[in-house]
């Protein structure tokens, strides 16, 4: 078969097809390689597209970059319907069959070790949101031309400083703290740097991007415990999303805890 | 989840995981092209090009 291969994931065997057949990259319907009692899922997808010059280009293409990252996603979703599989890297490609068994053989044993420690469990994401710069420019009296000395003028100033200082304080530690209760909460948890809002488009500052591991079993008490902890400090805002498959934590080799 | 907002996968939430997240695989048989740090530069330069399209001052066409 020409064409390179696609790896979504490496999954242990769950003789099952997947359901509703997600479309795949490329619009190629994944398929199951087996070797050695594990699995690579897998499609085949046209060189003019995956190899590594057209690659590096396509990457440069928000579109096609949106639309490979989704039907990933998909295929990971579907997996995650009938297995708790072990999300690859966007975008792991390999010549030909023989490079993906090569590649199931030499990480043989990382595979094994990372399936048993995800298995069952989910990744839940969550994000605090500031929103204070936003109210502030709000209040800022543009068409007011009001009279103001600069006295009066520069107390306001300070005033308006405190004021920004206090919430962003208050802020910081609200994330702060809902991330140790999280984290005592959740099996494993990781930081993920802020989100830039030119491309997320999400309102206010962002001020925690944390992902938790957190059995399948006691998500709905995770979710619960998010909700709760999401008690009114003014200006904040907490997102939750998932549940995901484990990305986040599906590298295992000498990750240092904290 | 009265006050959490659930809203359908973003985008930046999903590259987040898939640039960041999963197995990186390097090996002689690979093409190498799962290489993070090459994807996040692309992605930069890819995020600072689309925010100097947006004031598009100039129609492109006429």
């Amino acid at each position: 078969m020409t064409g390179l291969r696609y790896v979504y994931a490496v999954c242990r065997p769950f003789g099952a097809a997947l359901e509703d057949g997600p479309a795949g990259v490329a619009g190629v319907p994944p398929r199951q390689m087996s070797h050695r009692g594990l699995i690579a899922i897998v499609s085949t997808v046209p060189e003019e597209d995956f190899a590594e010059a057209p690659l590096r280009a396509h990457l440069e293409d928000l579109e096609w970059l949106t639309a490979t990252a989704r039907a990933h996603q998909g295929v990971i979703d579907a997996l995650t319907s009938v297995t708790t599989p072990l999300p690859l890297r966007l975008a792991t490609v390999f010549r030909d069959d023989s490079g993906v068994r090569a590649m199931l053989e030499e990480r043989e044993e990382d595979f094994h070790r990372a399936l048993e420690r995800l298995d069952g469990r989910v990744e839940w994401g969550v994000k605090v949101y500031a929103e204070e710069e936003r109210k502030e420019s709000v209040q800022e009296p543009a068409g007011d031309r009001k009279a103001v000395s600069g006295r009066d003028y520069l107390r306001q100033r300070r005033l308006r400083h405190q004021a920004h200082e206090e919430m962003r304080e208050n802020t910081e530690r609200f994330a702060r703290r809902l991330h140790e209760t999280l984290s005592g909460f959740a099996e494993d948890s990781l930081l993920h740097p802020p989100q830039n809002p030119a491309l997320s488009k999400a309102a206010g500052r962002n001020v925690l991007n944390a992902a938790y591991l957190v059995p399948r079993s006691a998500s709905e008490a995770f979710v619960e415990r998010v909700d709760r902890e999401n008690s009114g400090v003014p200006g904040v805002r907490v997102e939750l999303t998932g549940p995901w498959a484990a990305y986040s934590f599906s590298a295992d080799e000498g990750r240092a805890r904290p | 989840m009265t006050a959490l907002e659930h809203r359908q996968v973003a985008l930046v939430d999903l590259l987040d995981r898939l640039l960041a997240g999963g197995v990186v695989i390097t090996g002689d048989l690979t093409l190498r092209i799962a290489d993070v740090d090459l994807v996040r530069i692309d992605l930069n330069a890819l995020i600072s090009s689309v925010g100097a399209q947006v004031p598009a001052p100039w129609p492109e066409e006429s």
